[in-house]
């Protein structure tokens, strides 16, 4: 008989309770066990940070740790960034500075930038980029992600706050997941990003 | 294949930098990629794999792991040789190369699978994998690619008889006249090793066969499945119109995922030998050492002729290429490099031998610029090799040989067609945006401290839209015409007169494809781009369709969504003629609607006839059919055969972009480690869907070609082991390695596709190698450092500089 353990845990604001085998890694047991996909498995041996969650506010590997190492402990996955059919500033940011590619880094990358926002609310381009060095990124080359960074950083310090803990409730934008697919034009031409440092198009 | 001349036309949607309308699932997390896939009694699979670079398998016992608890069926290679055919394989003479699913009888690599298992959890597949006994027996390895030509080496292939899957010399042009007339010839032994794609998400798929029906259903994140699906049907013993492969979205490609066809091979044969689904997704260590696509892995031998006054003559080399053990895509990779074969330059000649070997390594496939990256580089390093011989700036002598904007459509020595260009133009925006009078007298200041800085310029082709006669004109008799290469759009315009869009042989894979096709009809029908509902089509029902790989989706589909809106609005126009009461000649397209021409107020928006066209058929002309959809297949706009006796290689690579990538970079020649100061690019990828979507191209696309140059290589040892098996030792740049960068466009239109659009997803690659290995030049210039190995490592740069000191006893620095 599989020796199996009780765990007991809060994730995105619920409290889950299951039996699970030691050996059993948080990433999977968010996964398959909760249904937490925005979780994704890149290296499995701690390097990439695409697995990257938040465990009592702080970004762990969820690739190399066990599931009954979360016992007891807050866990925060990319689900529990947008609530109330809003998008996190966060995620926000990333939209509009088109912070990712594939998105297979980006719950992480994002979970990441709430910690780094939390620490350091207006970080510079230079600690933006070494805070986000822990995850790999192989689309974007990490300039429009640095860009979203501290585009979150300015739209959260002018208004929406979050404790990084537990993430805002609030969304900060006027668009939401749900009525980005429905509503004319809730993606505007980005005329401001003729400024953008990043891109200097000329006919 | 008309020249039409597009003048510069206002647009309302094609080249703004709208949000991607693909990102929201991803921000939530809701990627739905390959692994996040369940179905209903699906059991899981794990592969075990060879330790052993080549050895003869004596024997399997897996009565161990299939007795444990969990597990379902234990397959070995043998019983999958009977379960499926050998694996697809464009190349020259499959049967003596074969290549199967699981090894059979001997392994050719480290990581070669030899037997499957599928359980009830992957921690069980697993489980039970670590109780497979086999044993092996040893042969001796070959690794150095050279060494396999030697006589005597050990045979990765016995029925091939030698290590040698292809070998044939090309001549363009009279090469010995133009060598013997030159004032200059520089040679040089040039090495590229190998790296891939390395997306973080790696290849998995979910097979459902089903007994009752015969259908095999493979939800995969491989793209390009229906163009070469016969292919897989065949493997996998099913008659092609009951494999139906299911787009998923895919995590990153660069390559590796084109048509990536062992993981959904296995799962399907899996799925049919237990009867119900079967999830295969490879771990990091699968994806790296036995993914279908490592990148080249080149040796050359390379001759450039040229006169005193920088006139570059032509080009004369030998190269050697790595393909590992199993040669999947023939030397179709080759076929890209004589595609841009001589640079934006007007070398008139030129000479290519290719000698495509065979080794002890995991297969070669494809990786952002299939081969021509590797080209850029050699014939950049070349040129530079000719500058400094000559004493002439690598700026000028780049100016001295540029084609001319008035010279295009122009053919290069290969035959194959650049369609148009302005590389001057290229260049001296680049130059524009770097101030190198500083660059350069900083350089000269912080060598008197002992810091070493250099600047790289170069410039350099990214050719578009392959037609697939590139995978054939290496043989005499190859039973193929020219090949049409298509993209298929099929547009629907329900009764709300909402448009949804459906794409063929691809999923998402990262780049902006369904932003592009957004953008495209928008720019057709005058709606939003977020309003355009875009999905995916298996390959069951597929129209013909290639699938995104040499960055040809967006030009491609550009085409195929004009023909399909074209289509559509014949029959709005119809319709609108006659609830107008006019003539059809008499209407037209403004605004999202048909009208009455300079009429605004005799007007039928697309909302209202579609309503008549999906409600009120009855009353409308007997000729007019219910419904508005059309679909468009585009063939590829312009190929050509090659010639008969192959000195002529047609036309089959022609959309061709055209950057400059200027770095200026610090080495410290204590470390050998490389820091960025400043990176300029700036890249001509022809009219321009999205800008900063394009920008995302360029930057990520150089963020990989850093690691190319600097750090990544699937490096086996001596004795034919893996030794970068994981992240510990693959090192893929960080953000604290990848400079931001400073993007210019030009945007020179193309004469032969919709808007002029020409590709642009690989540039960054393709570029930065040779850039990066020219900036390093110039920063050790004082130890005659030449970079003629990529990566270029620490340790590499470390014995550079000090073969560079023993040569140069006097510098002590």
């Amino acid at each position: 008989m599989v020796d199996r353990h009780r765990v007991e845990l809060v994730v995105n604001g619920e409290t889950e309770t299951r039996e699970v085998e030691p050996r059993r890694l948080l990433v999977d047991f968010l996964r398959e066990d909760l249904g937490l996909l925005g979780a994704h498995i890149g290296c499995e041996h701690g390097v990439c940070g695409t697995c990257t969650v938040l465990m009592n506010g702080e970004t762990i590997r969820s690739c190399i740790t066990f599931a009954v190492q979360a016992d007891g402990q807050e866990i925060t996955t990319v689900e529990g960034l947008a609530s109330n059919g809003k998008f996190h500033p966060v995620q926000e940011a990333f939209w509009e500075k088109q912070g990712l590619q594939c998105g297979y880094c980006t719950p992480a990358m994002m979970l990441r930038t709430v910690e780094i926002l939390r620490e350091n609310p207006s970080p510079t381009r230079e600690q933006v980029r070494e805070g986000i060095a822990s995850q790999l990124c192989r689309c974007t080359g990490y300039q429009y992600i640095i860009d979203a960074v501290l585009e979150a950083a300015r739209t959260m310090s002018a208004g929406t706050q979050t404790d990084g803990k537990v993430p805002v409730t609030q969304g900060a934008g006027p668009s939401s997941a749900e009525a980005a697919a429905q509503t004319p034009g809730a993606g505007p031409a980005l005329e401001e990003e003729a400024e953008d440092a990043s891109r200097q198009k000329e006919s | 294949m008309a020249v039409t001349q597009q003048p510069k036309v206002e647009r309302k949607w094609i080249g703004k930098s709208i949000r991607r309308v693909e990102d929201p699932r991803f921000l939530l997390g809701r990627g739905a990629y390959v692994d996040d896939i369940t179905l209903p009694g699906m059991l899981h699979a794990a592969i075990l794999r060879s330790p052993y670079p080549h050895a003869t398998i004596k024997s399997i016992d897996v009565d161990a792991a299939r007795s444990l608890p969990g597990v379902v069926a234990v397959v070995t290679g043998a019983e999958a040789a009977e379960l499926c055919a050998p694996m697809p394989d464009f190349g020259p003479a499959p049967d003596k190369h074969v290549w199967r699913c699981l090894a059979v009888d001997k392994v050719r690599y480290v990581g070669e699978g030899v037997a499957a298992v599928v359980a009830k959890s992957r921690y069980l597949a697993e489980d039970a994998r670590d109780l497979i006994q086999v044993d092996y027996e040893p042969l001796p390895p070959i690794v150095d690619p050279e060494q396999a030509l030697e006589a005597g080496a050990p045979l990765v292939h016995d029925a091939l008889g030698s290590n040698v899957a292809y070998e044939r010399t090309f001549t363009f042009g009279d090469v010995d006249k133009d060598f013997a007339e030159a004032e200059v010839v520089v040679s040089d032994r040039l090495r590229w090793n190998r790296s891939g794609g390395q997306p973080l998400e790696t290849v998995g798929a979910v097979a459902h066969y089903d007994l009752g029906t015969g259908m095999m259903t493979i939800h995969c994140n491989s793209l390009t499945f229906s163009h070469f699906l016969f292919m897989m049907a065949n493997t996998l013993k099913v008659p092609s119109n009951k494999l139906d492969v299911k787009p998923v979205n895919a995590g990153g490609s660069f390559g590796s995922k084109f048509w990536a066809v062992k993981v959904a091979v296995l799962s399907g044969m899996l799925s049919k030998r237990v009867g119900r689904p079967v999830k295969l997704v490879e771990d990091r260590i699968d994806n790296i050492s036995n993914c279908d696509h490592h990148g080249s892995d080149r040796v050359y031998y390379v001759e450039m002729a040229a006169m005193r006054d920088g006139t570059l003559r032509s080009l004369r080399l030998r190269t050697i290429d790595d393909y590992g053990a199993y040669i999947q895509f023939g030397t179709g990779t080759h076929g890209n490099s004589l595609a841009q074969l001589v640079g934006p330059y007007r070398i008139k000649t030129a000479q290519y031998q290719v000698q495509a070997v065979l080794t002890n390594k995991c297969q070669q496939g494809a990786y952002r610029g299939f081969g021509s990256e590797v080209t850029n580089w050699m014939v950049e390093r070349m040129v530079d090799l000719v500058a400094q011989e000559i004493g002439m700036d690598a700026v000028d002598i780049r100016r001295r040989n540029f084609i001319q904007p008035d010279q295009f459509p122009y053919f290069i020595p290969t035959g194959n067609m650049y369609d148009s260009g302005n590389y001057e133009a290229v260049l001296d925006k680049a130059l524009g945006m770097i101030d190198l009078e500083h660059w350069r007298a900083e350089q000269k200041r912080l060598r008197e401290e002992g810091r070493y800085i250099g600047i790289g310029v170069i410039s350099a082709q990214e050719r578009s839209v392959f037609s697939a006669t590139e995978f054939w004109f290496w043989f005499d008799e190859p039973a193929a015409k020219v090949t049409s290469s298509p993209e298929s759009v099929t547009l629907t315009v329900d009764g709300a007169g909402n448009i949804t869009a459906t794409l063929y042989s691809c999923a998402f894979w990262g780049n902006s494809a369904e932003t592009m096709v957004a953008q495209l009809v928008a720019e057709e029908f005058d709606v939003e781009p977020q309003n355009v509902n875009i999905v995916y089509s298996g390959s069951n029902r597929s129209l013909p369709a290639t699938g995104p790989g040499g960055s040809r989706f967006t030009v491609m589909v550009a085409g195929a969504v004009q023909g399909a809106s074209t289509r559509i609005k014949e029959k709005m126009f119809k319709v609108a003629g006659h609830l107008l009461e006019a003539d059809v000649g008499d209407l037209e397209w403004a605004d999202g609607a048909v009208r009455v021409k300079g009429v605004p107020e005799r007007s039928k928006p697309t909302a209202e006839i579609a309503a008549w066209l999906h409600l009120f058929k009855h009353s409308l002309p007997d000729d007019i059919e219910s419904g508005l959809e059309a679909s468009k297949v585009y063939d590829h706009p312009y190929t050509t055969m090659p010639s008969d006796d192959r000195t002529n290689l047609g036309v089959f690579y022609p959309f061709m972009g055209n950057a400059c990538h200027i770095p200026v970079i610090e080495v410290d020649i204590t470390t050998g480690h490389v820091t960025f100061l400043q990176y300029v690019a700036v890249h001509d990828a022809g009219t321009l869907v999205n800008p900063r979507s394009l920008g995302g191209q360029i930057i990520g696309g150089t963020a990989q070609g850093i690691g190319t140059a600097l750090y990544e290589q699937y490096a086996y040892d001596k004795d034919g082991q893996l030794v970068t098996s994981s992240y510990m030792d693959y090192l893929i740049p960080s953000a604290m390695e990848v400079p931001d960068l400073e993007i210019g466009h030009e945007e020179t239109p193309s004469p032969f596709t919709v808007h002029g659009i020409k590709g642009g997803g690989e540039g960054g690659r393709m570029m930065t190698p040779a850039a990066l290995s020219a900036a390093i030049d110039d920063a050790l210039a004082p130890f005659g450092v030449r970079c003629n190995e990529l990566p270029a490592t620490p340790e590499r740069i470390v014995n550079w500089i000090e073969e560079g000191r023993s040569r140069q006893p006097k510098i002590t620095q």
